[in-house]
């Protein structure tokens, strides 16, 4: 494939059928419909939701829809501190992935050989392992008593002399939980870097480590932008680290918005939470990828 | 010493896969570990006894195989309608030019970066608003569809985009009509593409427990019934359903590396 010319390879993958034909919509309209009606108009629904106000008294009396923008600023006095230890707790496990995950993405890209399909079969089985099963297992790999926890009480390591029900569990959990999210598009990025490049830095005398500062690296950047962003997105809104692997003292936000709507039932100040929840990502989002200077994520 | 130093420097990188890839696996492990333990007590975190019990009563617990069977009929229902839209969209994406191409990227990239939690509420919201359809089965199935088409248009996609056009070129010089060309070069040739994207889409749907939480009214899924089950302690026989899954899909995996590797050889 490298051998082909760029500009070869892009008058090959022109889409082939042009001109205005109405078959490129009636393959689209049926998905777009559903993404639509399903994804697009709920956020609308989540708008309204969050400025209603209670029909009643009671919350079994329902709620009426209004401009209750008083939701939003209880949400936000009541619960900031939680939203920035989401955030603390999301981007620490970006970083724990990213420092886990590069590493092996550039063994697997660069020197993977004959193995490589085995180790990139490895690296997303544990999406196959169910979600909840494989995060409760953490919680015997982790326990107190466990070998883990033992070796590195025995080096001084641990403040709090335990691993399970402290934040850096569910760091660890949330890590673990997204590291293929963090390693397939590293993975991409490190094998679609020219050979010729690094051959080329080697031969004009630079050491393995200088080739990989000023070549593979910057050169791997989309991946690093991709990995972290589908690592840090899921791990903002997540909940279940948090409730099986941490304590009362180190719930996200996603676990208050989880109980406020499944089990407190206060529809608006949990739509409130969600929103300010988006907005929140939509922006770091995008200051992160203007920061990072590329927008080809898809 | 220098010898190796310089030994453990070329194989630095091989070494530092094999502990993580081991990290990777090691709850995979202790999973199907537990699958053949005998618990103590309630909960089945620790290692007692050495038992097949579990694995020859799986549905000791009734509500266990209603949950699977019911996960596994979402699952299915969600993986036929997403895979076929999915799959269209992918087609139109990669082979076809037409207007509002930007924007439709966009919109199928946006449900795979939107956190579940935000998904999840905002559907429940719509239902809850419009209240034509009960929480259930039907919202479940509606929710699942939803989140799974974007990952079957990307896995699709990444197949389309690896076909050489010049395979169709070729067929239409033979004068098949598009019909034709479409029947026999470029179904089959995409057609790995979309048994990945079916697969991804079951297992995507099967696991999901965030969305489904807000969406399933009183249906217990299999994720809903281990998470219900977390509190009280989860019985070995979930671990035996999550071993069994995960040897599937992975044996469904490997023998289509297999056949992808025969054919290349070919």
């Amino acid at each position: 494939m490298q051998l082909i010319p760029a500009s070869a390879k892009a008058t090959f993958s022109q889409p082939l059928r042009n001109g205005r034909s109405i078959t490129p919509y009636l393959l689209l309209i049926p998905g777009l419909a559903w993404l639509g009606v399903f994804f697009v108009i709920p956020f609308f629904s989540l708008l309204i939701t969050s400025l209603m106000r209670p029909a009643g008294d009671s919350v079994l009396d329902g709620y009426v829809n209004a401009l209750e923008i008083g939701n939003y600023l209880i949400a936000l006095q009541d619960y900031w501190p939680v939203f920035a230890k989401s955030l603390l707790y999301a981007a620490s496990a970006t970083l724990l992935a990213l420092v886990i995950g590069y590493p092996l993405a550039y063994h697997i890209a660069l020197k993977g050989g004959k193995w490589r399909n085995f180790m990139l079969v490895l690296v997303i089985a544990p999406f196959f392992a169910a979600y909840l099963i494989r995060t409760y297992a953490w919680k015997t790999i982790l326990a107190d008593d466990s070998f883990i926890t033992v070796a590195l009480n025995a080096l001084n390591l641990l403040p709090q002399e335990r691993i399970l029900n402290t934040p850096i569990a569910v760091i660890a959990g949330i890590a673990y939980n997204f590291l293929p999210f963090m390693i397939l598009p590293l993975y991409a990025a490190i094998e679609r870097i020219d050979p010729r490049l690094l051959e080329a830095s080697k031969d004009l005398y630079a050491s393995p480590g200088e080739t990989f500062r000023k070549v593979t690296l910057p050169l791997s950047m989309p991946g690093v932008v991709s990995g972290t962003l589908l690592t840090f997105i899921p791990a903002m809104g997540d909940f279940i680290n948090a409730s099986l692997l941490g304590s009362a003292r180190d719930k996200m936000i996603g676990n208050v918005i989880q109980s406020q709507f499944v089990i407190v039932r206060d529809y608006p100040q949990a739509s409130a939470l969600s929103f300010i929840l988006m907005t929140m990502i939509l922006v770091i989002v995008f200051f992160y990828i203007r920061r990072a200077g590329t927008e080809d994520l898809v | 010493m220098r010898p190796i130093t310089s030994w453990l420097g070329k194989r630095a990188t091989g070494i530092y896969a094999i502990i993580a890839l081991f990290y990777l696996m090691l709850p995979i492990f202790v999973v199907i570990m537990l699958s053949f333990n005998k618990p103590a007590g309630k909960q089945n975190t620790q290692w007692n006894e050495f038992s097949f019990d579990a694995w020859t009563n799986i549905c000791r617990d009734q509500t266990i195989c209603g949950a699977v069977t019911t996960s596994i009929k979402i699952a299915l229902l969600t993986t036929i309608v997403a895979t076929i839209l999915g799959t269209m969209i992918a087609f139109a994406l990669v082979r076809h030019r037409f207007r509002g191409r930007t924007s439709t990227n966009l919109l199928i990239f946006l449900p795979m970066a939107t956190p579940e939690v935000v998904m999840g509420t905002s559907l429940l919201a719509l239902f809850l608003n419009i209240s034509v359809i009960p929480l259930g089965f039907w919202t479940l199935l509606i929710a699942h569809i939803m989140f799974t088409i974007s990952f079957v248009v990307v896995a699709v996609k990444a197949r389309l985009a690896t076909l050489d056009p010049r395979l169709e070129q070729a067929a239409m010089d033979l004068y098949a009509d598009e019909k034709i060309t479409f029947r026999y070069i470029t179904f089959p040739l995409a057609l790995p593409g979309i048994a990945a994207a079916a697969l991804l889409a079951f297992s995507l749907s099967f696991d999901d427990f965030i969305i489904t939480n807000f969406n399933s009214g009183t249906t217990v899924t299999f994720p809903m019934y281990v998470w219900g089950a977390a509190q009280r302690g989860i019985p070995p026989q979930v671990n035996v359903i999550a071993t069994i899954f995960f040897m599937s899909a992975l044996l469904l995996v490997v023998i289509a590396q297999v056949i992808g590797a025969k054919r290349v050889k070919r």
